[in-house]
């Protein structure tokens, strides 16, 4: 399992890397392992405010819908467009494949996410149920 | 693979003729303006009546139904229907009847109605129902709209918010969403229950209600029901009832006893009328007195024996359906309420809950079963170890089950359990047809071990084999091209 070490995570298993003000938030090797073959990513708007903890973004997978949690609150500033015509990204890299930019307005919020390496204990646990 | 009938088209082989008109040709056709008009013909196949039949017949004997098989599909209750059901749907003085016609003249029609939302709500301990919604999902929104329409009466615009356990049906948010929710999911406990902390603490006075079903998902009851019910009546919601899963307690306890205010019906599940295919299906919706001013309009009366429609209901969240449902399954499962009594209804549930447990407990050790104890009318079983040994997954034994010949259970549902199996046997099953697929289930779980690519590369047997589900998914072809 990939887990980059210089992300936050969340426990609803997005990613945000954070580069100055804004973080670039996706969903971990993790969640794309277990959602299988991603068929549809539908993206939030452009400027949308959103709380940490709300939902932007939505993941159909063949095996299910899953909603895609925003780690910090701010405003989405970008959306990645590749995953409208190519969802099968996110499984192939990812990392490399962001889902949105948020541009944040409070950084304290990083504290309740979790390192690369307590993330990595949370789904040995999440496995074990 | 099966031609489709376009490609069997064959110029002139359809020989039918209509006989000459022996009325005047009807007057008006020259009037609808020549652009609204098409210039060339459809499209339409030219194929023998034989041909047509055997094409037809051919496919016809490619669907599976409970009267092919057993066909354990989790949550969606798949007994059988007793063809009595379709005797009575089939009497003239139901089928040459029109909607349209006055009251005085259908009466017959009226009563069963009626006497069938009395039946109904003496089943699930209701006051009034409206049989409108044209199925389950329908019947939901009907519910959710009148709890919405309880609180905007009283002026309490603050209710914002809908909780929704995370085993529920996908249906119960996504009925919160369309009519205008926020919803709010409580999580199960470690014994796959309602954690009554979370919902402690998500109840608050922008929380229109929680829609429940009991048993859950997971076929378990929600033993904590009454303090379920009080917390979110003391917060000053409502609780709605998912009838999905009423087969397990029809006859044997009441959602009205438990505390829920609205409750909705799958005649097609519970009331064995016909289900696959697209039914249709019957969504009746059940509510305490003090709800019944919301029901949808018309509501059917009784005055001295006379039937009638009352339409003068200011404050019904109005017509749901067109005319008065779908007439035909109320008939049916009427039918079958008739046909089996109180205590037919009662032992259905009984042995519906038994053949479940005889299940359960015969598949123990063969596969893990996460919440391993007395069940419902449905458990969950999990491909966990045989995924973890061998890479076998849900799926994978899903689709060897069709090699013997099988409907697979529904799989990857409830979410809340990793490579899930949902079996539900249903009361119709007898002993000797469980030992059965119990003996297919135990041989699978043997080929996981032994010879996990026989069960990897199911289907063997059928027509087509594993359908690429991501390129489907992903670039559908939804229409037949030449």
């Amino acid at each position: 399992m990939n887990i980059p070490d210089e992300l936050f995570y969340t426990e609803s298993h997005e990613w945000i890397r954070i580069d100055g003000d804004k973080g670039y938030i996706g969903i971990s090797d993790y969640a794309q392992h277990n959602l299988g073959d991603i068929v549809f990513v539908e993206l939030p708007d452009i400027d949308i405010e959103v709380n940490a903890g709300d939902q932007f973004a939505v993941i159909e997978s063949v095996k299910a819908v899953s909603d895609v949690y925003s780690p910090l609150s701010g405003t989405i500033i970008e959306v990645n467009e590749n995953l409208e015509g190519s969802p099968e990204l996110l499984n192939e890299d990812p990392y490399e494949n962001y889902i949105a930019v948020v541009a944040f307005t409070d950084i304290s919020e990083k504290e309740k996410l979790m390192s690369a390496e307590q993330y990595e204990a949370f789904c040995i646990e999440e496995d074990k149920k | 693979m099966t031609k489709l009938i376009f490609e069997r088209n064959v110029s002139g082989a359809n020989s039918f003729q209509l006989p000459p008109l022996d009325i005047p040709a009807a007057e008006g056709a020259g009037k609808i303006p020549t652009h609204l008009l098409r210039e060339t013909p459809p499209d339409i196949p030219s194929v023998s009546e034989v041909e047509l039949i055997r094409h037809y017949t051919e496919l016809s004997k490619r669907a599976y139904g409970v009267d092919n098989g057993f066909y354990p599909l989790g949550s969606c209750t798949m007994k059988y229907n007793p063809k009595i059901n379709e005797w009575a749907a089939r009497l003239p003085g139901f089928t040459q009847i029109h909607p349209y016609q006055a009251p005085e003249t259908v009466q017959g029609a009226l009563q069963l109605l009626y006497d069938m939302g009395n039946m109904l709500g003496e089943i699930t301990g209701m006051d009034h129902f409206t049989l409108q919604p044209a199925a389950g999902a329908h019947g939901e929104m009907t519910g959710v709209m009148m709890i919405k329409a309880y609180h905007n009466k009283r002026g309490d615009f603050k209710r914002t918010k809908m909780m929704v356990p995370d085993s529920a049906h996908g249906t119960n948010p996504a009925t919160a969403n369309v009519v205008g929710y926020e919803v709010i999911e409580i999580k199960s406990n470690e014994r796959g229950l309602v954690d009554i902390d979370d919902l402690k603490a998500k109840m608050s006075d922008e929380v229109a209600g929680l829609m429940l079903t009991n048993p859950n998902t997971l076929g378990l009851f929600e033993e904590e029901i009454q303090s379920i019910a009080a917390i979110v009546h003391e917060g000053g919601g409502l609780l709605y009832y998912d009838g999905a899963n009423l087969n397990a307690i029809m006859g044997v306890c009441r959602p009205g006893d438990m505390g829920f205010d609205v409750v909705h019906l799958n005649l097609h599940k519970t009331f064995s009328t016909p289900h696959g295919g697209g039914g249709p299906g019957s969504g009746p919706v059940g509510v305490k007195a003090f709800l019944a001013d919301f029901l949808p309009k018309p509501v059917i009366t009784k005055n001295g024996d006379q039937y009638g429609f009352d339409y003068d209901r200011p404050d019904s969240i109005g017509k749901v359906k067109n005319f008065y449902g779908n007439f035909g399954v109320i008939v049916r499962a009427y039918t079958y309420i008739m046909a089996v009594g109180h205590e037919g209804l009662k032992d259905a549930c009984q042995q519906a809950v038994l053949n479940a447990n005889y299940l359960r407990c015969h598949l123990q050790g063969k596969y893990h079963i996460p919440f391993d104890r007395l069940c419902k009318h449905e458990f969950v079983i999990s491909a966990r170890n045989q995924m973890e040994a061998n890479h076998v997954a849900t799926l994978d034994i899903a689709k060897r089950l069709l090699d013997y010949g099988y409907h697979p259970p529904t799989i990857y549902f409830p979410l809340i359990i990793k490579e899930a199996m949902m079996i539900e046997p249903t009361e119709t099953e007898s002993r000797e047809r469980l030992d059965s697929f119990i003996a297919a289930m135990e041989k699978i779980a043997a080929e996981a071990m032994d010879d996990p690519r026989v069960v990897q590369d199911a289907p063997h047997t059928t027509v087509i084999g594993r359908v690429d589900e991501v390129t489907a998914a992903r670039s559908p072809i939804v229409k037949w091209e030449a």
